[in-house]
């Protein structure tokens, strides 16, 4: 990736983060650790790698992302209106009433939201789905799944990951968002999922690991990931729960938190002078 | 009923049907099914076997999916299929299908909107020798909650047939649950389904048995066939086929005409047809009832024989109740 091709991602990174926090602060509660760790790869994926047009939202031959990790919802909004699928207006209705951004993604309210998750495990056996469909119609589209680290302790995520290694499915690109953090604490204090690698390996996938935040390393990978002829792809993400934000930052309570607003203020007052 | 039009009866199969395995039917319509609509696939985890479908896979290798013994990962990856317009058959006993995949099929397949159709195999005693772990008498209770699913249950190999046709041309996800083992047909091969709608084998004015399943319709139609005959009663027998959406219409048509209904289901009597029936007589006709089906308890391993007395399930048992009922209301003054 050239530094031209870097500093525009760079910002629109930013302004993701900012969309966020802002989405969220708004309401003054919700899911800002989680959602803020992804948005590097969100960014990549919708700016940089999947064939989606917010026009045709529903087109077939589409890439389509499923967040698994669906309480993830707001950073996938936010990207998503900034990239035009629907109104960054919207933002501010987050979990209100009547909404069409729910905390948790639904394919039936969100223009582009390529499948409803929310009850954790479900997301990538839903992205195998698509996959086979994409087989049976000679469609060579790609599914990025992204699981949360949490996710993980969930036994169908494990069913899954046998399946997809059975029926080769090297169009599924899938992302591990490892913060380290669940609900109750630190990973290895609760359910640890060490050693990441050597467990998707053993099942036969195609196992990258890489920082979750830093948009060059992501491309490099997600490229090799493309071209894997005959595995499906596991890319997992170092990152840092509440990412960009510094109240929440690594923080295990960042998992759904009401939010100060003048720290919010302050947080996207920075990503600003970083650059959007 | 007499200011109403005579009632429709169901053409039955003639008298000599030889018996069929309706996983044979299950396997041929799925076949016809995909034949006509290439969006039809097929997935199973690992009771292939069991449901007789290695036909299908012959026939159509690229759109059929064995997921191994994974039922959560088979139904979210059949909402997955769904999304890219396929209609997906997911199948696996009731027992896997309705406890342990029940999360999936709600949030993956049903909150979803997906369109997918789940079939539960060996429901309630039909699962014999399998015993207690097998042995499902909540599914329907389980299903019956999922908002706007259709919940049905095909009584013959014809009914079977007719309904999963309807099931793959319904826009949404079912639960149909299957006996798959031998049975002597109960209608004409002409006969027309719709998915929602009961079907009147025996008309009748002292009582009304509503009955589901391969096992519980022949029942019924044997307890009203013995009313007839030791007390003179005249019982209609009512094949509901879909537990939900209720045929609220028949039931409630019958409940008028007969003044005492019964139900007869292999299930559970809490949560079933029986709980459904009540809700829909409680609320616009109250009427005396009695609901034949499992009590609150688990299975056990036995012949089919076996089951049926000790889970209180035969012709004599229902002939039984329903001479108690009838003492109660007293409508028909024959007993």
């Amino acid at each position: 990736m050239t530094n031209d091709e870097l500093s525009p991602l760079k910002k629109t990174a930013n302004h993701i983060r900012i969309l966020t926090i802002d989405a969220i602060a708004h309401l003054g509660i919700g899911h800002l650790g989680g959602s803020l760790s992804i948005v590097d790869v969100l960014t990549l994926l919708y700016y940089r790698h999947m064939d989606v047009d917010p026009l045709d939202p529903t087109r077939p031959d589409r890439d389509r992302l499923v967040l698994s990790k669906g309480h993830a919802g707001p950073a996938l909004y936010s990207t998503l209106a900034l990239k035009g699928f629907f109104p960054v207006d919207w933002l501010h209705t987050l979990n209100q009433g009547g909404t069409r951004l729910p905390s948790h993604c639904d394919m039936n309210r969100t223009p582009g939201i390529d499948m409803t998750t929310g009850s954790l495990g479900q997301g990538l056996s839903a992205a195998i789905g698509i996959c086979l469909g994409n087989r049976i119609d000679g469609r060579s589209s790609k599914v990025y799944a992204i699981i949360g680290d949490g996710e993980t302790n969930e036994g169908q995520v494990w069913e899954a990951a046998m399946a997809a290694s059975q029926f080769k499915l090297n169009h599924l690109i899938a992302f591990t968002d490892y913060n380290k953090l669940q609900i109750d604490g630190f990973m290895h204090e609760v359910m640890g999922i060490d050693d990441l690698n050597v467990k998707w390996v053993a099942f036969g996938w195609f196992v990258q690991r890489v920082n979750g935040h830093d948009l060059e390393e992501m491309d490099v990978a997600i490229n090799r990931a493309k071209a894997e002829t005959s595995r499906p792809s596991m890319i997992i993400l170092d990152t840092k729960k509440g990412k960009g934000a510094f109240f929440a930052e690594n923080r295990v309570e960042s998992h759904n938190m009401a939010i100060d607003p003048k720290a919010a203020e302050q947080a996207i007052a920075m990503l600003r002078e970083a650059g959007i | 009923m007499s200011n109403q039009t005579a009632v429709a009866v169901a053409q039955r199969a003639p008298s000599e049907s030889k018996p069929k395995e309706m996983r044979a039917t299950l396997a041929e319509t799925l076949i016809a099914l995909a034949t006509e609509d290439e969006r039809i696939v097929l997935l199973d985890a690992d009771l292939m076997t069991a449901h007789g479908t290695c036909s299908f896979r012959k026939q159509f290798p690229g759109r059929t999916f064995n997921m191994g013994v994974a039922e959560a990962n088979m139904v979210s990856t059949a909402a997955g299929l769904s999304s890219t317009g396929k209609i997906p058959f997911a199948m696996t006993f009731a027992c896997f299908a309705a406890r342990r995949a029940f999360d999936q099929f709600f949030i993956s397949a049903n909150y979803a909107r997906r369109n997918v159709k789940l079939v539960g195999s060996d429901p309630g005693i039909s699962a014999l020798y399998n015993g207690g772990t097998h042995m499902t008498f909540e599914d329907l209770g389980i299903m019956k909650t999922v908002p706007g699913l259709v919940v049905f249950e095909p009584s013959d190999n014809v009914s079977l047939r007719k309904l999963m046709k309807k099931s793959a041309g319904h826009e949404g996800c079912t639960y149909m649950r299957l006996h798959r083992k031998s049975v002597v047909d109960i209608y004409a091969d002409t006969e027309e389904f719709e998915l929602g709608k009961g079907k009147v084998l025996v008309d009748g004015d002292d009582l009304t048995i509503i009955a589901l399943g391969a096992l519980m319709v022949p029942e019924a139609l044997k307890a009203a066939e013995m009313l007839a005959q030791q007390d003179g009663l005249s019982v209609a027998v009512i094949d509901i086929l879909t537990v939900k959406p209720l045929d609220a219409e028949l039931v409630l048509a019958y409940a008028a005409k007969t003044g005492a209904v019964m139900t007869c289901e292999n299930h559970q009597i809490i949560n079933g047809l029986g709980s459904a029936v009540a809700d829909v007589l409680a609320e616009n006709l109250p009427t005396p009832m009695k609901r034949i089906g499992i009590a609150d308890e688990f299975g056990e391993v036995g012949d089919l024989a076996y089951l049926m007395q000790r889970f209180g399930l035969t012709a004599g048992h229902i002939a039984a109740q329903a001479r108690e009922l009838l003492k109660r209301t007293c409508k028909s003054g024959k007993l």
